[in-house]
């Protein structure tokens, strides 16, 4: 296995001849491959060469990434399982409210401060590390796509228990397979705690089943029935795209195969558990393919596999990636040819991002900063153009919130849009020309630049907002 | 700084209850000389369900007073303060005393049993459906007030068009169509460190090849020097008007800044927070009625201080669902249904509770423990984009819902 896709890189390689080592060039490869050049990049990269860098970045694993584990050192939260978090700083919450609940008139029923605020802390260093390792890991390709699968599968971090969850969202169920396969991917963000709730999975239920029609609950959200919200964005934002094919019957149907995929114990940080008492386990017939009654938990895993070979899926997979990388256009001979290469690798992730990378198209001129960066990009780049040694990136997380893309807090399931429309208005620039003065003036709590190039005019200059 | 005497001599009115009258009343010798000037709609957004049972209290149903044993508002009349009767089944918080007078002028309408014909209980998602006004629909990507604005793009546009007073674009204006936010008018410019920043990016922006960001930089640079006359520290509110010093009233008095600056305004937001009180919820004093004070006071103040202007204007409150019929075992609401929306302006055929109520007995109740909701808020966002805003095509604002004249609750002539 591995000596195949050694073959296929080397093949790769060879195919094109060696690609230029022109400053353009270098800068567009860092442009669009990390979050933008820091002080050295250009040098390193003129060193080894465009076409071995690129390859540098495909296998993260090859490459130390020391700074940042020591900058992350104290972020405590980000190595707890969401059982932990519940335990140390949801639960005594819930007590603490429970308690004056029943204490009833004493008191005016506020939210303890410090237990509240111990709380907040965890979205808070998600946040930050996403700054930190933005700026400083050496995997940077590994931190765009990352942010990349993150906001596919967007899950926003206002909605009840997933404030919680997406510690370990980011770090269990999409970090780890943004170089594997797709159908992975897909599964493990469909068992996630933090999608079953974020899309209401967990109290979606056969109505005909034991549990339904419910008892008429005194608990407003007991599970009704059916809930086709998963069904439906699943469908039409993870996989086939919203033109990908599918009809209502096939949400519904989808919704069926659904049920009984749970939580246990959501406000406890439970994991995944199929409940088969809430399943619907009649015969579903999804985009043409019949599920045959009885499957139990295996309708969903069959629907996955459904969608992730759908070719519908391979198009719109690399659609979007293609929009990330090379243009908010995406060529359609590139996204042909990366749909392809997306089914015939089996939705080999590495490989999918590596036909992109190594393209014509990619090192065209059209594509040459014709994207417009989002803010978070914008503040990542311009402290890493800077040199800029973040020792508090709590300021950053509050600049970039400003700048309209508060982090993990996107509502719609959609994720933030990635074309230059969304980002490009008269506040946010305003917003992005302050935010460049600030910072190089030091006046950005936390942040020190020495450097004195580029200067707070160069970070809020018009190229300076492309990448 | 316009004394009430001068102003009172400008006006066209006398006054009654008040000590002044807001010559918007005047309707229709106003709307004469004032036609074809541009329609304002300031959105305000009470965010975590306000119990709109205890705002708009329907003291004429014992049922009421059956459900609620603790924190039910008195009727009018009884000992103490007591519901401010309205029509004589409806009352006002008496919190809500201040915002009386645009009542019994006929400038305020309330609809109750409004609401989403979605069944979430979750803020989160209500909001969200309220927002887009695609209830049940999570994927829409633009906030209606937006469609909105790109409806009538074409007519003109400003760069202060839409303006949120908020930290973050509220999703009910983010699309594709500009509006800023803002916390603080004076904030926005270039908050130079060095010397000639402004000047330098300005040129720059106007030199630069790059089409989008070279337009929008050029605009950028047209609305800070429009706000630049607009002082926030020499603001003087207008016909005695008072804002709270709270967040709410001081967005609220930013707010009628812009529209007197005249920097092209047509859609205004501002959100208030705290209103979900599952705990000692308290009646005519206590947690919700601290933060009605608030409101009722800083609308009031709004609308005073925006005086003639408030022909032109509708101020409209909402927020994301009602709360349960029956008090919970701490003294407060649980996640309900139905709620009151109030619309406010020269316009509006007020002094009226619109919207069919539906009755708070069990068996009308929605799932057995909600206020139902009878009007769709939809109908309520259409009538106002279509016989406020004067929108003809109100179909790309409410995608997948039929906008039917026939469904408006009767807000405006």
């Amino acid at each position: 296995m591995t000596a195949r896709i050694a073959g296929v890189l080397l093949c790769g390689v060879a195919a094109i001849a060696a690609t230029p080592n022109d400053n353009r060039t270098i800068s567009h490869v860092l442009e669009r491959v990390s979050f933008g050049a820091r002080p050295g990049d250009t040098e390193h990269v003129r060193a080894v060469g465009v076409d071995r860098y690129i390859d540098e970045q495909l296998h993260p694993e090859r490459l130390a990434d020391a700074e940042v584990d020591a900058r992350l050192a104290d972020l405590t939260t980000l190595r707890l399982s969401s059982h932990e978090i519940a335990e140390r700083f949801e639960i005594p919450q819930l007590k603490a409210r429970q308690a004056a609940a029943t204490n009833g008139a004493a008191g005016d029923a506020k939210p303890d401060p410090e237990l509240q605020q111990r709380a907040n802390s965890v979205v808070l260093e998600l946040q930050e590390q996403k700054i930190i390792r933005a700026a400083y890991s050496t995997r940077q390709l590994q931190e765009v796509l990352v942010d990349f699968w993150f906001n596919h599968f967007n899950v926003d971090a206002r909605k009840g228990v997933d404030r919680f969850l997406l510690t370990s969202y980011e770090r269990d169920v999409i970090r780890p397979h943004v170089f594997g396969r797709f159908r992975d991917l897909l599964e493990a963000t469909a068992k996630s705690p933090a999608m079953l709730f974020y899309l209401d999975n967990w109290m979606s239920i056969d109505p005909a089943g034991p549990h339904g029609p419910p008892m008429r609950s005194t608990r407003p959200n007991a599970p009704k029935g059916l809930n086709e919200n998963y069904g439906r964005e699943l469908m039409e934002l993870h996989t086939l795209g919203v033109d990908g094919g599918y009809t209502q019957q096939d949400v519904t149907e989808v919704a069926r195969a659904f049920t009984g995929w749970t939580i246990d114990r959501p406000r406890a940080g439970g994991g995944f558990t199929f409940n088969a008492r809430l399943h619907d386990d009649g015969q579903k017939v999804v985009l043409g393919h019949v599920i045959r009654r009885g499957g139990g938990e295996h309708d969903g895993e069959e629907v996955l596999d459904i969608l992730a070979r759908h070719p519908s899926t391979a198009r719109f997979i690399a659609t979007k990636l293609v929009r990330r990388f090379v243009s908010d256009t995406p060529p359609p001979a590139l996204v042909d040819r990366v749909a392809a290469r997306f089914r015939d690798t089996d939705g080999d992730l590495r490989e999918v991002v590596r036909a992109i990378l190594t393209s014509p198209e990619f090192f065209s001129a059209d594509a040459y900063r014709a994207k417009v960066k989002t803010p978070f990009e914008f503040v990542v780049s311009a402290v890493r153009a800077t040199g800029a040694d973040v020792h508090d990136a709590r300021p950053l997380v509050r600049q970039i919130a400003e700048l309209g893309m508060p982090l993990y807090q996107c509502q719609p399931p959609t994720g933030y849009k990635d074309t230059a429309d969304a980002w490009v208005n008269t506040g946010a620039l305003v917003g992005r020309m302050n935010f460049g003065l600030a910072l190089t003036a030091n006046k950005i709590r936390g942040v020190v630049v020495s450097n004195a190039t580029p200067d707070g005019i160069a970070l809020g200059a018009p190229d300076f907002q492309r990448r | 700084m316009l004394s009430r005497r001068v102003f009172l001599k400008d006006s066209a009115f006398a006054l009654v209850s008040l000590g002044f009258a807001p010559s918007f009343l005047t309707r229709t010798a106003y709307a004469q000389g004032r036609n074809g000037r541009a329609k304002q709609l300031i959105a305000i957004f009470q965010r975590g369900a306000v119990d709109g049972l205890s705002v708009v209290v329907p003291f004429g149903e014992p049922e009421y007073y059956r459900a609620r044993p603790t924190i039910a508002i008195a009727p009018p009349g009884s000992a103490g303060e007591a519901a401010v009767d309205l029509d004589g089944f409806f009352g006002f918080n008496p919190r809500l005393l201040p915002l009386k007078p645009f009542w019994d002028q006929r400038a305020l309408a309330i609809v109750h049993a409004c609401g989403s014909p979605d069944a979430t209980r979750s803020h989160f998602d209500a909001q969200d459906y309220m927002e887009t006004a695609t209830p049940g629909v999570k994927t829409t990507s633009d906030g209606w007030l937006n469609r909105y604005l790109q409806a009538r793009h074409a007519e003109h546009d400003a760069p202060f068009r839409a303006v949120s007073l908020t930290p973050q674009l509220p999703r009910m204006l983010q699309g594709s169509a500009p509006a800023v936010a803002m916390n603080q008018i004076s904030q926005f410019g270039i908050r130079a460190g060095q010397t000639n920043a402004g000047a330098t990016f300005e040129s720059l922006y106007a030199e630069a090849r790059d089409r989008v960001l070279g337009g929008t930089g050029r605009e950028a640079f047209d609305a800070i020097r429009m706000l630049q006359g607009a002082d926030p520290s020499r603001y003087q509110p207008e016909n005695g008007a008072d804002y709270p010093r709270s967040p709410f009233g001081q967005a609220l008095r930013q707010i009628a800044q812009l529209v007197k600056a005249e920097v092209g305004l047509e859609v205004a937001f501002a959100d208030v927070g705290g209103w979900d009180t599952h705990i000692n919820q308290g009646s005519s004093q206590g947690q919700l009625a601290t933060r009605l004070d608030d409101f009722a006071r800083g609308i009031s103040a709004l609308v005073i201080d925006l005086g003639e202007r408030m022909a032109d204007t509708v101020v409209l409150t909402m927020s994301e669902f009602g709360r349960a019929v029956h008090e919970n075992g701490s003294r407060g609401t649980d996640h309900g249904h139905g709620n009151a929306m109030m619309a406010i302006g020269g316009g509006v055929r007020g002094g009226k509770v619109y919207g069919r109520w539906p009755g708070l007995s069990v068996d009308r109740r929605y799932e057995g423990r909600d206020l139902a909701v009878t009007t769709d808020f939809r109908d309520v966002f259409g009538e106002i984009v279509v016989r406020h805003l004067g929108v003809r095509d109100a179909a790309p604002i409410f995608p997948g819902y039929a906008i039917n004249t026939a469904r408006f609750p009767g807000l405006f002539a």
